[in-house]
This record gives structure tokens, C-alpha cells and sequence, in this order.
């Protein structure tokens, strides 16, 4: 039999429902692959090996029932709340903290069937982008540890990547989930802004959080946002409208759409490898047909900086209820001020307390107008130029990441650097539009280069049909994973 | 009177509880009481990754105060986080409405000394309400999150409001408006109604002066007498040639008097910003149709209503609208056949007699039992001894001449105790008026005999006499004689 870790979602259904493989086999096969690599990846803040294991032999008594999920082993970025389970953060501030309710999407994978094997290390609080600023541990990049994931969501991305995990939950603010993915060479898909429930995300920047899925392909990254999308009447921004079918119509690729490029990509900097790859994905499209304007695109100048307002503005309150009363770390102290002042100076970490001060800053009396206020104007510009936009084409195709993954440590000493990183990613959080990274090569120093497409509001469908069009396209995982003949026989095996 | 020295000038804001099922931003129960920390979930305990989720009955409840004071509801309002440390504000940022609340430009009416006053609103607009900290007597706090949540509305009047009295007068008839829509019980012990005051002086004509702020007023008498002693203070001050600072005084009921805060520690930069997890609040002209017939008339009307339609005196108009299930009351007793007039009396007289005995015999177990019962609808129930229909069976008897006055009331005392009818009750005490003149000759004949020095002084002219003579008849005939005739009688015997 084959390496039990390597089966699709759909595949691990078939051999379920053969009996070729128990659900526990499958769950302990995972563990094993947890056993051999997380010691020098570090993607888990912890394993739920018993509660895993106990799950799958619940599902094996049952047997297959048809749920989308059933016996799928799923990682769990740690601001995801689990009940009874420690939800961290990778906050010193939320050390041992047990939330006393799931969060929906936890709720709604564990209702498919799926069995939650792990609690993924993230950037404190998702804040950064590679997975340094955790409180607790480093996580590396599986295709080479000297170099970073990429981040917030850096210990999903790595779990999915060394088939820790089949699938895993990120949560993207302003990238967090494509740009990881990008880093590690997995799919990784951010919903348009309401598609999938926040409820029991620990919130860092409400009004451009989105939960979604990393998975190997695009298939697979279907199945589990069907699961965990759609309305929630818990979370008020949730589009009131059930989950879309995102995996039937996979295989028309980009049939009667029209996508559109950066007419002036050149003008950002980025690693030549990206470059090419971003250029030859354009004239491997227009070989095939596929209609491509070349447009300028919204928000390229502005994101970066209204993200850093908003965002910061947002996360400056969100963060406010850490402050040592209920939960969580408290300092000691003899007055109140003092027990939040030490509170808050011990349990966060640096990046935090610098997203803090700006976001304070910001929405400061006297400076609310100039920023703020400002930054919410031009995210109303930037929402009206991919509206109009997408009059005129169905997808965009641009970059993930500027550059490959960097080295761990590289950028840490230099916030600005490490902002700008986010320059293709935040426009769609800013727009609430849906956007999926889908790896396409490797660089020459073998690190995988994800590139990213962009729909319009509430056109999952479109976008999934046209990153199945590129996956097919790159035939990435073949060629750098599995090897040509393995990939074969996989997608022989749906 | 000498010319005014300071015209002073006062603002208040004005925090009431909805008596909503439910908190709201979550479906945990509003009511007061309870364990603490019992009626509470993730969402009003502000745990990581909860969301609100807007409460409608809140909103309805809301617009339906805004309507009642002529404000314009606000077809699109925004909530919005008010940022500020404190340990029974779980989130540490309340959500409340800033620069979009749901409803503006209102105003309050209410009599004043005979005359019609109106204070103009600035806006009205709903958040939630914090928790409760209970400084433990072992040290250390404890905090219980029960309130957390309760929806507030907020009612802020413009500063147009110039003596304590009209301060006072205006929170009563804002408490009688909110009673009548059923919407907030009032109850300032409890905190149901809370009420912030903005004070400042100035001497007229100039520019308005510094202003200050008056917390924690948890009476009527306390916003009365807070505002007299700030005016003191604050014309002491200005007097003296000195200026007002910019602070913030407790109003301390045990002591009270006026407990000043450094102007430091209210130094609030709240940043207010819109509340991202929360839609824009969207209330179309059908929402606002549906609690427009949802309104009831309200208390100025009906006591003009009153005054007009029963030929009732404004004081009588005042007293019997003051609460809507009184005023339900006793129109319910005239629509039974009852003289207006009598009625009034009746139940100004003896039914609300009879509900203050019997709140003062309760006594100190009254709020207990409240929280117990806690039911929304309690709060304004109007609980009367006695049923509209059976009250207007007694006053028919007595104003059909049946029964005395003074058979009426004791068959009254007897209604409470037993609820049975008052014919029953009549038959039952053998109370019938007696009205036969050879009952009552006889009576009368037996009084003159026993009060020879009466009888003498009311020949020699003190005709004052005659109820003294009369009195004496009603009770040798244990109250059933016909007072009337009986002094008819009287008058013969003696006079003739």
C-alpha cells in the first residue's frame, strides 16, 4: 500500500470506504510523519495525539458516512478557539489559556468528520510574517530549515507542507495565509470578507480577518472551505448565504474567463525568480487561450500603508481585553494600573506592543482624521477600483510573495522590510475580496514560489476553477514532490 | 428679588435599561439579580474570538423612546468602541454609538409649575451596560459580569435646563415616559435609571462657562440636591474671582455631599472608532411605522385628556396618569358605569391608600421579592386591590344611596381582604343604609337624650353642631344609617 500520508481527501474517502485503511491507521500514520519531522520544523504548539487517536477509532465504529470530511486529519492554527483545549496565540499573555467554547470553523470540520490532530504555531497574536514572533518557538521552512515559512499562519503552512497534516486552518489579515503558503509550496486560500465565520478567531484586525484552509492542491483546499464556509449567525459580517460549491466545476479551469495582469509589474521589486515566473505564467495563459488584459492594478501603492492603519487601529482595541483581570497571565502587582501596565509588558512581545502603540496612535484624538478616517477613505477608493475592475475581467494574476522564503532572522531586525513583504497580499484583505496562492516553481535555490489570483466579491467558484487552471498548469506537485509517476498514479487514484 | 447673579446652566445624560429578554449582543437573560457571574457567556465576558450579535428587541425598544420624544430615528446609525481601561468592562471598550446614534433632535415636555416646559434633546442612542465591581471586605475586588451587556439607552438633553428643580422634573417625567412604554422600570436604587449631570455658571449675557460633571446620582432628591451643592461650590469659586477646573464629582448618598475627582483621573482619550464587528444598524421607514402604532398615549396627553373628558382637576389628572396601569385603571372603572368624579375619588382615596399601606407593611422584603419574580412584565404591572369592575360595583351602591360613605369603605377594606363582591360583602355585614324615618327617629331621639350639653349649645346657635350629632347617629347605627336623612332628622327634632 501506499504511504498513507500522501492520500487526496477524496482519495482517503475511497480507501475508507474499501477498508483498505482504518481511520486510526490513517491518524497514526500522520503521527508517525509528526514523530519523524516536527523536532526540526516545530510547526505544532501541541499535538493531540490521544484526542486524535480516540476520535479515529470513534469514526472507524461508525464507518464511512459520507461526511466530506470523515477521518481527514486537520492542524489548527492556535487562534483558532478549541474547547478544553489551550488556544495561545503564541502569546505569552494567553499561556494556558483554555477557551470554554469551539470556534465555528472548529465546530463545522469537526461536524464533516474531520479529526483535529494539532494547534499550529503562528506570529504572536498573527502578527508578522514569518512565524519569529512567536513566544514560544521558531518554526522552519520544510524545503529548507535554514529558511522562515513565511507567517502568520508559518506553523499551518509547514504542517500541510511536511504532510504533518492533510489539511490545515489559517487565518489571513493581510496575507497570512497566501503568503505562507507561497513560502512552503502549498495552496492557501483566503475567502472573500464574510464567506467563512470569525467566530472564536481571536481577533487581530476584525474588519479584514478571514479564516481559511492550506492544503496540498486545489481540490482538497475546496473541500475544506466548503466545510467551514458559510453564514453564521454568531458573527454578524458572515454573508448570509449557505457555503458555495466550490469543487464541482474544478476541472473548466479558466474556460470563458478573462484575467488581468499588472501592466506594470516591473515597477515593484521582487526576486528575479518571481519576476520570471510571474512572466511566464502570462504567456503560458495567452498560449492557452486564456484572454489576459494587461490593467493597473488597485491599491498597489496605497495597501500597504492603509492596512498598517486599519489594521493596527483594530488590533490596538481587540488586544485591550488582555489585561490580567480573568484569564490569562496576570502580573503581580499592588494597583490596578500597575497589574495591567506589567501584564501587558510581560506577556506581549515586542511586535505586538509596537502594533499596539501605532494602532493607539492612530485613532488618538487629534490624529484620527489624518489616519484613520483617511485610511478608511482610501479603502473605499481601493473597493471602488476592483469593482470596476472586475466589470471587465473575472480573475487577477499577480505574485503571492515578492521573494521566496528568507532566511530565519533575516528580516527581523527590520520591521519595514519585513511590512513590505505583504505588498501583493494586503489589496484583497483591503477589498475583502477572495485570493489563493497556488504553487508554481521553485526558485533556484529550491524554495517554492507561490503565485496568487484574485476574484471579485463572492466568486469563489470563479477563483478555485481558475487556480485548479494553474495548478494543472504548473503541475508543481508532480514534478517537485511526488515525482512525475507518483503524481500520476495519485491523480489516477481519485 | 434681586438681579440674577448667575444663570446656571445644566446638561443631563441619562442611562436607562431595557427590559429586554435578552442582553444585547447576546442571548444571555437581562434581568437583574442572579448568581453572580450565572448570566453570562463568552460574548458578554468578552473571551477571545467572541462576536456580538445585535439584540432587534433593543433597537424597537430604542426607537420607540425616540419617537415618544419627537426624535428623528436615524435610517442608518453606527456602532462604535469607546476605548477605556476598567476592570467590569470585560473587552476594555464598550460598545456604544458615537457620531452616528439612532436617534436626534428630540424634546422632553413637562409641566412646571402649572405651565408646559420643554428641554430639547441632543440624541439618544443604545449600548451596553458594564459589569458590577464589589470591593471585597477581605481586600482585593470581585467583579460580577450579570450586567455586562444589559442594553442601555442613552438620553442626552441639550443644555437647556437652568434650576435644580427643572432637573428633577425633567428626570421624573423622562422615568413616566419610559414606564409608559414599557420600555425601562426606572428604578434608580436598583440602577435601572442612572443620570449624569453637566453644571456650569455663568453671569449673563457671557459666553457659557466651565462645565463639570456630577456621577453616581441615584435619586431624584440626590440630582437635586448634587445640583444645588455644585451650584454652591461653583459660584463660591467664581465669586471669589477664581476659575472652575474641568472635573468630575461622585455624589456619595451616605454622606451627602460631593466627592471631587482629580480632573486628572477622567482625562479620557476614549478613541472612539466604528465597531468592526457589528453592521451599520439599518432601520427602514416599516420599522419605524410598526413601533409608531406601537405607541401608547402618552402621560401629558392623557392627563389633558383627563382634565377635558372627565372634568377632573389637574391635580387629580396628574396623580391618576402618573403611572399608565393607574391611568388604565381607572378608566377601566368609568368605562364600568362610574361617575368620573367618584371614581377618582375612589381610587385616589382609597385604592392608592391601600397600595401605600401595603407597600409600607411589606417593607424592607419589597426589592427582594422583585428580583425574585423578575419577570419583564412585573415591572409594570399595576398590581390594584381591588378589580376595576368590582370598585365600580361599589360605587354604584353607594352613589345609588344603598349603602353610606362610610359602609363603602368598610366594605372596601373588606373587598381587599377577601375579593369578594361588594353585595356580598353588604349582605354578609348587614350593611345596607338604613333610610326608614322610625329607625332613624329612633336614633336620633336616643342621641338627643344622652348629649344634653350639646343639645343646649346647638339651641343657643352653634348650628356647627349638627355633625356632631350626626356622627353619633352613624355609629350608634354602626354606619348604616342614611347621613343625609339622619341630619335631616336631627335638624327637625332640635329646630322644630
Amino acid at each position: 500500500m501506499r504511504d498513507l500520508v500522501q492520500y487526496s481527501i477524496e482519495g482517503l474517502g475511497d480507501i475508507y470506504r474499501a477498508r483498505e485503511a482504518t481511520v486510526r491507521e490513517v491518524v497514526q500514520a500522520y503521527l508517525d510523519s509528526i514523530e519523524a519531522r516536527e523536532p526540526r520544523i516545530k510547526a505544532f504548539l501541541q499535538v493531540l495525539a490521544e484526542d486524535a487517536l480516540a476520535k479515529a477509532s470513534e469514526l472507524d465504529v461508525k464507518g464511512h458516512d459520507g461526511r466530506p470530511l470523515f477521518g481527514v486529519p486537520v492542524a489548527i492554527k492556535d487562534n483558532l478557539c478549541t474547547r478544553g483545549i489551550s488556544t495561545t496565540c503564541a502569546s505569552k499573555i494567553l499561556e494556558g489559556y483554555r477557551p470554554p467554547y469551539d470556534a465555528t470553523v472548529v465546530e463545522r470540520l469537526r461536524s464533516a468528520g474531520a479529526v483535529i490532530i494539532g494547534k499550529t504555531n503562528l506570529d504572536e497574536f498573527a502578527m508578522g510574517s514569518s512565524c519569529e514572533n512567536s513566544a514560544f518557538q521558531i518554526t522552519h521552512n520544510p524545503w529548507n530549515e535554514a529558511y522562515a515559512p513565511g507567517g502568520s499562519s508559518g506553523g499551518s503552512a509547514a504542517a500541510v507542507a511536511a504532510d504533518m497534516a492533510l489539511a490545515s486552518l489559517g487565518s489571513d489579515t493581510g496575507g497570512s495565509i497566501r503568503q505562507p503558503a507561497s513560502l512552503c509550496g502549498v495552496v492557501g486560500l483566503k475567502g472573500t470578507y464574510g464567506r467563512v465565520s470569525r467566530y472564536g478567531l481571536v481577533a487581530f484586525a476584525s474588519s479584514l480577518d478571514q479564516i481559511g484552509p492550506f492544503a496540498r492542491d486545489v481540490r482538497d483546499c475546496a473541500l475544506v472551505m466548503e466545510a467551514i464556509a458559510g453564514h453564521d449567525e454568531r458573527d454578524a459580517t458572515t454573508i448570509p448565504t449557505p457555503a458555495p460549491d466550490l469543487h464541482g466545476k474544478l476541472e473548466r479551469g479558466f474556460e470563458g474567463m478573462r484575467v488581468a495582469v499588472s501592466a506594470d509589474l516591473e515597477k515593484w521589486e521582487m526576486d528575479p525568480s518571481v519576476r520570471e515566473i510571474a512572466a511566464r505564467t502570462v504567456d503560458d495563459l495567452a498560449g492557452d487561450s486564456v484572454p489576459v488584459d494587461r490593467v493597473t492594478l488597485p491599491g498597489m501603492e496605497t495597501s500597504i500603508a492603509t492596512y498598517y492603519i486599519l489594521a493596527n487601529a483594530e488590533a490596538s482595541s481587540n488586544l485591550a481585553r488582555y489585561d490580567g483581570v480573568r484569564y490569562g497571565l496576570r502580573s503581580n502587582s499592588d494597583s490596578l494600573l500597575e497589574m495591567y501596565e506589567r501584564t501587558r509588558g510581560e506577556g506581549f512581545g515586542d511586535e505586538v506592543k509596537r502594533r499596539i502603540l501605532l494602532g493607539t496612535y492612530v485613532l488618538s484624538s487629534g490624529y484620527y482624521d489624518a489616519y484613520y478616517a483617511k485610511a478608511q477613505q482610501v479603502k473605499a477608493l481601493i473597493c471602488a477600483q476592483f469593482e470596476e475592475l472586475f466589470r471587465k475581467c473575472d480573475l487577477i494574476l499577480l505574485p503571492t510573495s515578492p521573494t521566496p522564503a528568507f532566511r530565519l532572522g533575516e528580516r527581523l531586525e527590520d520591521p519595514i522590510a519585513m511590512y513590505l513583504s505583504d505588498i501583493f497580499t494586503t489589496p484583497a484583505n483591503i477589498a475583502g475580496l477572495p485570493a489563493i496562492s497556488i504553487p508554481a516553481e521553485l526558485s533556484p535555490e529550491g524554495l517554492p514560489i507561490g503565485m496568487q489570483l484574485i476574484a471579485g466579491w463572492g466568486e469563489e467558484a470563479k477563483l478555485m476553477r481558475g487556480a485548479f487552471g494553474l495548478e494543472r498548469m504548473y503541475r508543481f506537485r508532480e514534478q517537485h514532490v511526488l515525482g512525475p509517476k507518483a503524481g500520476r498514479e495519485r491523480h489516477g487514484g481519485r | 428679588m434681586a438681579a440674577v447673579e448667575f444663570e446656571t446652566v445644566i446638561g443631563l445624560e441619562v442611562h436607562a435599561q431595557l427590559v429586554t429578554k435578552s442582553k444585547v449582543f447576546c442571548s444571555c437573560p437581562a434581568v437583574y439579580g442572579g448568581e453572580p457571574n450565572a448570566q453570562t457567556c463568552p460574548v458578554c465576558l468578552g473571551l477571545p474570538g467572541a462576536l456580538p450579535v445585535l439584540n432587534e428587541e433593543a433597537v424597537s425598544m430604542a426607537i420607540l423612546m425616540g419617537l415618544a420624544t419627537g426624535c428623528r430615528i436615524a435610517p442608518r446609525s453606527v456602532f462604535a468602541r469607546k476605548n477605556y481601561f476598567y476592570p467590569d468592562c470585560p473587552k476594555n471598550y464598550q460598545i456604544s454609538m458615537y457620531d452616528k446614534p439612532l436617534c436626534e433632535e428630540g424634546r422632553l415636555e413637562f409641566e412646571l409649575d402649572g405651565e408646559i416646559h420643554g428641554v430639547a434633546l441632543e440624541r439618544i442612542h443604545l449600548e451596553e451596560d458594564a459589569g458590577k465591581l464589589i470591593h471585597a471586605e477581605e481586600g482585593g475586588s470581585l467583579v460580577d459580569f450579570n450586567r455586562c451587556g444589559v442594553p442601555l439607552i442613552e438620553i442626552v438633553s441639550k443644555p437647556e435646563i437652568r434650576s435644580p428643580e427643572e432637573a428633577s422634573r425633567y428626570l421624573v417625567s423622562l422615568r413616566q415616559v419610559l414606564r409608559y412604554l414599557g420600555i425601562c422600570d426606572g428604578n434608580m436604587e436598583e440602577g435601572s435609571l442612572r443620570c449624569d449631570v453637566n453644571i456650569s455658571l455663568r453671569r449673563p449675557g457671557e459666553p457659557l462657562g466651565t462645565k463639570t460633571e456630577i456621577k453616581n446620582l441615584n435619586s431624584f432628591k440626590a440630582v437635586e440636591m448634587g445640583i444645588r451643592f455644585e451650584i454652591e461650590r461653583q459660584a463660591g469659586v467664581l465669586r471669589s474671582g477664581g476659575r472652575i477646573e474641568q472635573v468630575t464629582n461622585l455624589w456619595d448618598s451616605g454622606q451627602k455631599k460631593l466627592l471631587t475627582m482629580r480632573s486628572k483621573e477622567y482625562a479620557h482619550d476614549y478613541r472612539y472608532f466604528p465597531e468592526p464587528d457589528l453592521l451599520p444598524l439599518d432601520v427602514d421607514g416599516a420599522w419605524i411605522e410598526k413601533m409608531r402604532g406601537a405607541l401608547p398615549e402618552l402621560p401629558l396627553a392623557r392627563e389633558k385628556r383627563f382634565r377635558e373628558k372627565y372634568n377632573l382637576p389637574a391635580y387629580d389628572a396628574g396623580v391618576l396618569c402618573a403611572e399608565r396601569g393607574l391611568a388604565d385603571y381607572y378608566e377601566t372603572v368609568v368605562s364600568a358605569g362610574s361617575d368620573p368624579k367618584l371614581a377618582a375619588h375612589w381610587v385616589m382615596r382609597e385604592i392608592l391608600e391601600e397600595i401605600k399601606s401595603g407597600a409600607e407593611s411589606e417593607g424592607a422584603s419589597a426589592p427582594a421579592m422583585r428580583a425574585v419574580e423578575s419577570s419583564v412584565s412585573d415591572a409594570f404591572a399595576f398590581r390594584a386591590p381591588v378589580a376595576a369592575g368590582r370598585l365600580a360595583e361599589l360605587i354604584a351602591l353607594v352613589s345609588g344611596g344603598v349603602i353610606s360613605n362610610s359602609a363603602g369603605r368598610e366594605i372596601f377594606k373588606e373587598m381587599v381582604r377577601t375579593a369578594e363582591s361588594p353585595d356580598t360583602i353588604r349582605e354578609k355585614l348587614n350593611l345596607t343604609q338604613v333610610s326608614g324615618a322610625k329607625e332613624l327617629e329612633q336614633w336620633v331621639a336616643d342621641v338627643i337624650a344622652e348629649s344634653p350639653d350639646e343639645v343646649a349649645r346647638y339651641r343657643g346657635g352653634k348650628t356647627q353642631l349638627l355633625g356632631f350629632f350626626v356622627g353619633q347617629v352613624m355609629k350608634k347605627s354602626a354606619g348604616k344609617a342614611n347621613p343625609k336623612l339622619a341630619g335631616e332628622i336631627v335638624k327637625k327634632m332640635l329646630e322644630g
